[in-house]
């Protein structure tokens, strides 16, 4: 006999997910969180994507903590002196059924959880996981730093975050590769709702998603700013090795960009909230652990479930999704009484049969193509001097060819054309 | 321009953050490891800023206003220079408005 039928690490989206799903066949499942609180040690981006929700809280948008829905989304090319920006606008994505939203993690993950208590599950906050309980190789259970804290269950799912120390130990992660990972960091900043509204020319509830290429220094990454209901989030994330190397820190390039003559008037006279940081899984399929082992699975970003790439840059809804999908199996392996990992191995495959693995399969090679040096050193200065030269008036000399600029841009930025036809025909099979 | 403001001290900015202090250090650094290192990545990339190099080529550490992020490891290119976990249940970094 098992204490439960099933133990989620972690009350995160992916676990939250995982616990609604068990909690509603009738499980008895512990979710286990070692903040105060859902969502206390969880940061991100800040847009969350909850489609995925419609099946598991229909109409989840009428109580879902957000703080804003996203009907402005640009993507802006910096280098230090320039700014492109193509703006998207749409008044579809502030209605019923919405698209993204701008959310703070404690309000959204907390509600989450929410249901996972509504449905059932048994929440315990501030207890830390420690380790795994085996039997003959079978993950049977987990250890916390609570007294008597051992923990037997038919299932653990695993969604213990970036780190997962419970996938490394259950030997799912080959080995780990600071080159898979990105330092997220961002500023809260508090502004009058009515500042916002008119800076980033929005109303209502509605709210802009800026994502930005060429405003991270010298390291490859991308930074964003995003508004929130009477606050804006201004951050980077930022390739671990390369931060490294290049010996900036983190707060002095959010310092930079918060200077930039594009962004400057966007933030100032902005009061510091709250300034935090977070380690993101960013190469997607390529640092994949395996999702599956007898007695256990992961979800979320403990199975690097993140996709970063570049023009789709998720998390939440891969958590959520994988989650759901971990509840799921965990409910057919402990029906079936089969705990092996043939028995979970539906987990895996409506993985593969789902966005979830899917999107990642497809965008396979966006992260790394993204976070080329050429892409983020090269590409935003060429094309924002190609555009600087196509505007300027040079009376009394004649309009240059399009063609002709854009050649001389090419080469003063240092890039080949047969480079540029490589990572093009890249960019096709990626992303088309 | 009002918004040229002075830039915050890494004092006031991580003072933004609430943190619940558990008299165990969850993350422990071997200071004598640390001397032969010559890159120090963690010194940079820490985004709480802990790691401070000290003039006799160590490394003073402290563990108090850690994010739990756990770049410091990641960036370690030094077997066993820093051993880290999770505090306990409950302390540690509370985030609020991320």
């Amino acid at each position: 006999m098992t204490d439960v039928d099933v133990i989620v690490v972690g009350a995160g989206p992916a676990g939250a997910c995982a616990a609604i799903e068990a909690a509603r066949a009738g499980l008895s499942v512990v979710l286990l969180e070692r903040g105060p609180f859902p969502g206390s040690k969880n940061m991100y981006g800040g847009v969350v994507y909850p489609r995925i929700l419609d099946g598991l809280i229909p109409n989840w948008w009428d109580e879902a903590p957000i703080q804003r829905w996203v009907t402005r989304r640009s993507t802006m090319l910096l280098t230090d002196t320039q700014a492109m920006t193509v703006d998207f606008r749409t008044e579809a994505w502030g209605k019923p059924p919405y698209n993204g939203a701008t959310a703070l993690r404690p309000d959204f993950d907390h509600w989450l959880a929410g249901h996972a208590e509504s449905a059932g599950a048994q929440l315990l906050c501030s207890t830390t996981v420690t380790g795994l309980l085996r039997d003959d190789g079978r993950v049977v259970g987990v250890r916390t730093d609570r007294p008597d804290g051992e923990l037997t269950a038919k299932v653990v799912i695993a969604c213990d975050g970036v780190n997962s120390f419970l996938a490394k130990e259950a030997g799912l992660y080959e080995k780990v590769d600071a080159g898979h990972y990105t330092l997220g960091v961002k500023e809260t900043l508090s502004l009058p709702k009515e500042t916002i509204d008119e800076r980033f020319n929005v109303r209502g509830r509605n709210g802009v998603d800026i994502e930005i290429l060429g405003g991270t220094g010298g390291v490859n990454g991308g930074a964003f700013v995003y508004t929130n209901l009477d606050s804006i989030a201004v951050g980077m994330v930022l390739k671990l090795p390369k931060l490294a190397a290049q010996k900036t820190r983190p707060e002095e390039l959010i310092d930079r960009l918060k200077h930039h003559a594009a962004i400057e008037p966007l933030v100032a006279d902005a009061t510091l909230v709250e300034y935090s940081a977070h380690l993101i899984p960013e190469a997607g399929l390529a640092m994949m652990p395996k999702m599956t082992t007898a007695g256990m699975l992961v979800a979320g970003d403990a199975a690097a479930m993140c996709l970063a790439a570049g023009i789709w840059l998720e998390g939440v809804n891969f958590a959520m999704g994988s989650g759901m999908y971990a509840g799921q199996a965990a409910v057919e392996a402990v029906r079936a009484g089969d705990l092996s990992a043939t028995g979970l191995a539906g987990y895996q495959r409506r993985l593969s049969d789902s966005y979830v693995l899917r999107d990642h399969r497809k965008l396979h090679r966006a992260p790394a193509l993204v976070l080329s040096d050429r892409v983020q050193h090269r590409y935003p200065a060429m094309v924002a001097n190609t555009v600087e030269r196509m505007f300027r008036v040079e009376n009394p000399s004649p309009k240059p060819g399009l063609r002709k600029i854009f050649a001389q841009e090419r080469r003063r930025a240092g890039v080949k054309l047969r480079q540029l036809g490589r990572d093009g025909w890249a960019g096709m099979r990626t992303f088309g | 321009m009002s918004s040229n403001r002075l830039p915050l001290s890494f004092e006031e900015r991580i003072g933004t953050v609430e943190f619940r202090i558990h008299e165990q250090a969850h993350i422990v650094v071997d200071s004598a490891i640390c001397r032969d290192c010559s890159t120090r990545d963690c010194v940079v990339a820490c985004p709480a800023n802990l790691f401070v190099p000290t003039a006799d080529g160590g490394i003073v550490f402290n563990y108090e206003q850690c994010f739990e992020c756990g770049t410091c490891y990641l960036v370690c290119n030094k077997e066993g220079a820093i051993s880290w976990s999770y505090p306990e249940g409950g302390h540690g970094v509370v985030f609020r408005h991320t």
